[in-house]
């Protein structure tokens, strides 16, 4: 794998998170989903935020997105402060739902691009074939959403985000509702897109095997509330190295900064109970 | 700790492996349907046939009783619907209603447009809308005409009040039940693309409530009609002009009780038409099309 695009060093991370707390209101408690996250993201960076439930790596995606603000410590990107929902952070949700059904798959990649009158109608046809041409969905073009298997519909929303070009690419764990083939072709489709079209993703997942396939930076997160817990390298590591002992040996000290978690939960009740 | 010991173990069976094999020998993998099959299929076909059977029992229920004056039998329905359709006031009076409901449909479709909007975009628009709906649609719109002809005249005006009375709050309740049960999801993918504010509403929460949308244009055009043909009965033509229930008060009092059939089966024809012609259409094109609705 060539970090062809990662010189963010050049100009500084790209995305700041500083100490951010994030909280949020249901019915009967006010949850405090983080505490004090801090982390940079730079260019070219394929960044995973890896952590069981409730762990609060979503709701950092969610407040990146503009749709969660932050009680304390902010989010800046390229310098600016996030406020706001916006299309220069494109996302996609684990949810298939996230397309428009009155929309053919050309019509929903148009749609942000026509919305933000990014360009005029011809230009923004032909900026959406190109990217659906590839995520391969080419023949798929004027199918309605409700006609697509699950991967494809997937597909058609990292096609829908990238077509904006975004300065970062928001991903919730967008494989999550896939079965287990279609989500290692789905893997393996996304590294590759990111090799011919050198983006910026953030990506959430809660699987140690996708967050190592995928990433090559991974912040790992405790839960109740998330936090911290380290950030590892793993750009070395790719689909050829499944099985190996370097992926292996990574995928347990990850396995461990999780499980070691799960001992004190486990050992914090028992001496609650007791 | 013995017994397990004694447990028997499944038997070891060697391993299998296939090639595929053609599927010719075994039968069709897709049969095209018999004609008869496909035609059962048919929606139509089926309405159509439950049709037949109606207009059967009503001719021969007609002929038993063989009674013209209390029921006429369907052929000389027909035939006085035939005749008050070319030679009489059956179109023009048809047409005198259809333009009032026009009317009265359209005003309050925009009213009920206004509703939901604000009702989406503020709480305080939420809980009047709420408020006033529970308040007005459990009112049966026909009930106002009093007070409309105390307050608009003998007129044209006070029948479309009443209609938009029974449009307007079907309409808002679907709409905004609609607007409120958007996936969550739908709604944060919209304003990722930077939908904001009206557009939001426009080009996100209209199209994805459609289905409900929908059912509420429905149950307003069936208030509407209903309270239409009910209101011309009770004060009968405004101006000089009236409408299909003041052709159905007329008949009645003439005595004329083919006719008084004759315009219950337009105001039948022209229900099913709009029901299954015109709104059968807009859900082909939109919600069917679209696989939000079977």
């Amino acid at each position: 794998m060539t970090d062809s695009a990662g010189n963010g060093t050049e100009h500084g991370p790209l995305l700041v998170a500083d100490e951010v707390t994030l909280q949020y209101k249901t019915t009967n408690h006010l949850v405090t989903a983080t505490w004090k996250v801090s982390f940079e993201v730079h260019r070219g960076d394929r960044y995973v935020l890896l952590g069981p439930s409730g762990c609060g790596k979503s709701s950092l995606l969610k407040s990146i997105a503009g749709f969660l603000p932050p009680v304390s410590g902010a989010f800046h990107l390229a310098g600016q402060p996030i406020e706001r929902p916006g299309s220069d952070r494109m996302m996609v949700f684990q949810e298939f739902d996230q397309l428009l059904p009155w929309k053919t798959v050309l019509g929903n990649v148009m749609f942000p691009l026509l919305v933000n009158r990014r360009m005029a109608r011809t230009a923004a046809r032909e900026q959406a074939r190109k990217v659906i041409a590839k995520v391969n969905l080419g023949a798929f073009e004027d199918v309605y959403p409700h006609m697509l298997s699950g991967g494809m519909k997937q597909r058609v929303a990292i096609a829908r985000a990238l077509a904006m070009e975004p300065a970062v690419l928001l991903m919730d764990e967008p494989f999550a509702a896939l079965d287990a083939l279609t989500r290692r072709k789905m893997q393996e489709e996304l590294v590759a897109l990111w090799d011919d079209v050198g983006f910026t993703v953030i990506f959430v997942t809660h699987s140690i095997d996708e967050a190592l396939l995928i990433g090559n930076r991974i912040l790992v997160m405790s839960p109740h509330p998330g936090q911290v817990k380290a950030e590892l390298n793993a750009g070395h590591l790719g689909f050829a190295d499944l099985g190996t002992q370097p992926f292996e040996l990574l995928s347990r000290r990850i396995h461990g900064l999780l499980f070691s978690d799960q001992i004190e939960t486990a050992l914090t009740s028992e001496a609650h109970h007791g | 700790m013995d017994d397990r010991t004694v447990r028997p173990l499944p038997p070891l069976r060697p391993e299998r492996q296939f090639a595929p094999e053609t599927m010719g020998t075994i039968g069709d993998v897709a049969r095209p349907l018999t004609f008869i099959e496909r035609l059962i299929n048919m929606t139509l076909v089926r309405r159509l046939a439950v049709i037949a059977v109606l207009a059967a029992a009503w001719e021969i229920y007609a002929r038993i009783l063989d009674n013209p004056l209390l029921f006429p039998s369907l052929s000389d329905t027909l035939a006085a619907f035939w005749d008050s359709a070319a030679h009489g006031v059956l179109i023009d009076r048809t047409l005198t209603s259809l333009r009032v409901l026009g009317m009265g449909y359209a005003i309050g479709l925009v009213a009920a447009g206004v509703f939901t909007t604000l009702a989406v975009s503020t709480r305080v628009g939420t809980d009047f809308l709420s408020t006033l709906t529970a308040m007005f649609n459990p009112l049966p719109a026909i009930a106002l005409l009093p007070l409309a002809l105390l307050w608009f005249g003998l007129g044209a005006f006070s029948i479309v009040f009443v209609i938009v009375h029974s449009v307007l709050w079907a309409v808002a309740l679907n709409t905004h039940s609609g607007f409120l049960s958007v996936s969550p999801t739908l709604r944060m993918a919209g304003q990722n693309c930077g939908l904001t504010g009206l557009s939001y509403v426009t080009r996100l929460l209209v199209p994805a409530a459609f289905p409900s949308i929908l059912t509420g244009l429905k149950i307003g055009w069936a208030f509407a009609w209903r309270t239409l043909i009910a209101a011309e009965l009770v004060f009968g033509a405004s101006s000089r002009s009236g409408g299909l229930g003041w052709f159905i008060f007329e008949n009645r009092n003439q005595l004329e009780t083919a006719n008084v059939f004759a315009g219950l089966l337009t105001v039948i024809l022209i229900g099913l038409f709009v029901e299954s012609v015109i709104f059968r259409a807009i859900e082909n094109a939109t919600v069917r099309r679209w696989g939000m609705q079977s």
